[in-house]
């Protein structure tokens, strides 16, 4: 129970809120090795992701960034920008929203999805370093597999919907719509939907 | 400094209100008894009940003690949808419900639930300040029409509506009308016969009452269907044992709004434009949300470019200000206001808004202080959004 005058947030979130590490200064880019953007004002965060890596060794040296969203989505950058420093590509790569959130000391549910865009911008930089690079074979798509056919939800789109509060199978069609058509897919949809609890809430 | 500009949300209680209310502690008797006890509190609310019914122009019967402002607007919305003989709708004759896309969720949910139980509902929508159109209201007037519901003062932008004028449209079709007056009831005049109304809501917690406890206006001759069965209590219009203590609070609370509202008034005009020209003055790519004049005194809504509003509202806690957001990450959904969505601001400015509302314990001396910390809270966030540039362009849209 929340005690009186204590946050909703813990006390390592509160701090990276409070002192931010890592903030891009102005907006030149031009000396980081990779970019990366998620997100979108409209839905109320949006994060900026750069890297500059040791090309020898494959490994993030700097890691900066923006971010306009709430406390928790500043929190999770700023915590975020400073897990990778030191970490290889392909370690960095597979940095997940839920090492995230346990970094912090954990986030309130509704404030998960805030995390998840901080590692796909994250992603997105890295693939951006690939591609400058000459690296294409090395861009990763994280594998996507289409579920519902009609209104084309993919697995990852569930995944996000559960880490934005859907628990039920009906929850899960207000956030994606998947369903809603034919319906052929509710099955492998409610069992991804079960993964996923039980992944991200051990429920 | 503590500086609490979120009166629209809550209020402290008035120091009246809390000598009476300890004042009258002991007293625990049940209104219903006929022994010393239940006289003694059956008298209490009795007086209270009569403080509230002066201070808006009613009769004491008209006064329905609740337990919310949201339990007298749901009571009103659920008179015309019910499964009984005694529907005020007239059972199915008129059906339709009125109201606006910038309600309180209480009547707007209400509303959505009873349209899953056979009542049309139609919803008027409000121009860039917030105002309703009376022509669009006209057009949806009919003799289908049971109840049209329009908020006096909105409690996220302030904005008024002309109560007035919307009663005597309503009426010439038939129709009742029930204002929810919450954030309006001492703020700016409320007189009941004035404004024609046939219900009205008031709330104890807005205006320096206690929480817990509301009141509902019904006027004299108005059938009526109580929400809460079970008991005779309010003349069998609301059961449960009467919140004796809440209900003593909240009429010493109208009684001191009808000393102090006039003075504080002219105070909160003076207070606002100080915070709204400060504002203007120090912090570039802002705009001001609800009606310029049409407006309660005391409310600014204010939208920051490349903010989002939950970051605002807690880097201001840390420093002792306690401010509101129409942000969707404060309260925990992920749309932001339908308020301001419905005046046409879009959703990116939406997520930067803040409401500040001032109150009768709000000095000049408090908003200069805000003025002081607002300028560098507001850059310290811009400068790490990826969606501000100073003078507006987005990092997003190039």
């Amino acid at each position: 129970m929340l005690q009186a005058g204590e946050w909703a947030y813990s006390d390592t979130l509160k701090e990276h809120f409070m002192n931010p590490k890592n903030i891009l200064q102005g907006e030149n880019t031009d000396d980081f090795d990779g970019v990366g953007m998620e997100g979108n004002l409209q839905c109320g965060d949006q994060m900026m992701v750069v890297i500059k890596v040791d090309r020898e060794k494959d490994v993030i040296t700097d890691c900066q960034w923006k971010t306009y969203g709430c406390a928790s989505a500043i929190a999770s950058t700023s915590v975020l920008s400073e897990m990778v420093k030191g970490r290889t590509l392909d370690q960095a790569f597979n940095i997940s929203p839920k090492e995230v959130a346990l970094e912090l000391g954990g986030l309130p549910d509704n404030k998960i999805h805030c995390s998840v865009l901080g590692d796909k911008a994250l992603r997105a930089a890295i693939n951006d370093y690939y591609t400058r690079n000459g690296m294409t074979d090395k861009v990763k798509k994280a594998d996507v597999k289409v579920i519902c056919q009609c209104m084309n939800v993919t697995d990852h789109d569930i995944e996000d919907a559960v880490l934005e509060g859907a628990r039920t199978y009906l929850e899960l069609q207000e956030h994606t719509k998947l369903g809603t058509v034919c319906g052929q897919c509710k099955d492998e949809a409610e069992l991804l939907l079960e993964k996923f609890k039980h992944i991200h809430f051990g429920v | 400094m503590k500086v609490y500009f979120d009166h629209n949300a809550t209020t402290p209680l008035h120091p009246e209100v809390k000598k009476e209310m300890i004042a009258a502690m002991e007293m625990f008797g049940n209104p219903s008894s006929m022994h010393t006890y239940g006289r003694e509190a059956r008298a209490n609310v009795e007086a209270s009940r009569r403080k509230v019914a002066e201070f808006i122009g009613a009769h004491d019967e008209e006064i329905i003690f609740v337990g919310s402002g949201s339990e007298a607007n749901n009571t009103v919305l659920s008179l015309f949808v019910c499964a009984t003989n005694q529907c005020v709708g007239g059972c199915g004759m008129r059906s339709t419900i009125i109201t606006t896309r910038i309600e309180h969720p209480c009547v707007l949910e209400t509303a959505e639930c009873l349209a899953h139980r056979g009542a049309h509902v139609k919803y008027l929508d409000v121009d860039r300040y917030g105002k309703i159109d009376l022509d669009q209201l006209q057009g949806m007037l009919g003799d289908d029409v049971g109840l049209v519901s329009v908020m006096m003062a909105n409690n996220e932008i302030g904005t008024l509506q002309d109560i007035e004028a919307i009663t005597k449209m309503v009426h010439a079709s038939g129709a009742y009308m029930h204002t929810d007056a919450v954030q309006a009831v001492g703020k700016v005049p409320v007189d009941v016969r004035r404004l024609g109304v046939d219900f009205l809501t008031i709330s104890g917690h807005k205006i320096y009452g206690p929480k817990g406890v509301g009141a509902l206006f019904v006027k004299k001759g108005v059938s009526y269907c109580p929400l809460i069965r079970g008991g005779h209590q309010e003349r069998g219009r609301r059961a449960g044992t009467e919140n004796t203590l809440g209900i003593l609070g909240l009429g010493r609370a109208v009684e001191m709004r009808a000393l102090e509202m006039t003075e504080e008034h002219n105070r909160m005009v003076q207070l606002k434009t100080a915070l709204k020209e400060g504002i203007e003055a120090r912090i570039d790519d802002i705009s001001i949300n609800g009606h310029p004049t049409d407006s309660l005194a005391g409310t600014l809504n204010v939208s920051f470019e490349g903010v989002e509003g939950e970051a605002v509202l807690l880097y201001l806690d840390l420093e002792g200000i306690a401010v509101s957001t129409g942000s969707a990450c404060a309260s925990g959904s992920l749309d932001p206001s339908h308020v301001l969505l419905a005046t046409g601001v879009d959703a990116e400015r939406a997520h930067g808004s803040i409401r500040f509302s001032m109150g009768r314990e709000s000095t000049m001396q408090e908003v200069d202080y805000l003025l002081d910390v607002l300028p560098g809270t507001i850059n310290k966030i811009r400068n790490m959004s990826t969606a501000y540039i100073k003078g507006g362009v987005h990092a997003a849209s190039r």
